[in-house]
């Protein structure tokens, strides 16, 4: 599942800027397709990010986000080589999972 | 350590590691994302009396060439802020997005988001149980909802 995510993440003076890309098509449900069907919903709701295996953010998300979610946080208390993961779970129940290490 | 006292302590370990991730395995907010009107969207949200604040920093463009993908960053200043919440009042449903921080997050944020049309984009700072707001006009040149 990892090739679905991409992650960054670098310390800079102290603190960790990370960086995701993730793919997916995150459709609103309001999208028409070139034969006039609606395209149905497919987005992600939920976003757990881990440092070292605790959880330090969660999001919920819902269709406002754009295609291929691109999202930047940053961690105050991360050292290098600690491992950050992000998970996400769509409204499918989907889910898709990603991991750096500091740097 | 005799095996009963460790497999006690074992127990009571795995039970408080998995608390948190029980409380956290959240609940996605229906009816606040689903809600079309920007203060019904607040009140889902359980934001009451927000107040203006010169703390939040909100950088997003003036103009945006394409509204498929606004770029938007939200820093709160505000000490112990516990949660980002960002709304587009003029889009089908207000509710974006909202972050809940943990742990050892700064609150700062950047993210890309769909505008259907021009409309002010709203943070929505939760800090110390209190609620603060600012907002910030967004000219949108091309919808992006489809």
């Amino acid at each position: 599942m990892a090739d679905n995510i991409k992650m960054r993440a670098q310390l800079k003076n102290g603190v960790t800027e990370v960086k995701v890309l993730m793919s997916h098509p995150m459709e609103t449900g309001r999208r028409k397709s070139d034969f006039g069907d609606t395209i149905p919903a497919n987005f992600i709701q939920l976003v757990t990010v881990y440092l070292n295996q605790q959880v330090v953010m969660q999001a919920q998300w819902g269709t406002g986000i754009s295609k291929n979610p691109y999202l930047t946080f940053y961690l105050a208390q991360a050292k290098q080589g600690d491992v950050i993961k992000l998970e996400w779970q769509d409204n499918h129940g989907k889910r898709g999972e990603g991991e750096v290490s500091v740097s | 350590m005799h095996r009963r006292q460790f497999l006690t302590w074992t127990g009571a370990f795995i039970a408080l590691a998995a608390l948190p991730i029980k409380a956290w395995s959240a609940v996605w907010n229906t009816p606040a994302f689903q809600s079309s009107k920007l203060d019904e969207a607040m009140h889902l949200l359980g934001v009451a009396k927000p107040m203006p604040s010169d703390k939040i920093v909100m950088t997003a463009p003036d103009k945006a060439e394409n509204g498929a993908v606004v770029q938007v960053q939200v820093r709160s200043h505000l000490a112990n802020t516990q949660s980002i919440a960002i709304l587009v009042e003029k889009n089908p449903t207000a509710l974006i997005a909202q972050f809940d921080f943990v742990s050892g997050v700064v609150p700062d944020v950047i993210t890309r988001i769909k505008m259907a049309e021009t409309s002010d984009v709203t943070a929505v700072i939760q800090a110390d149980g209190q609620y603060f707001f600012s907002k910030k006009l967004v000219e949108v040149m091309e919808n992006g909802c489809g």
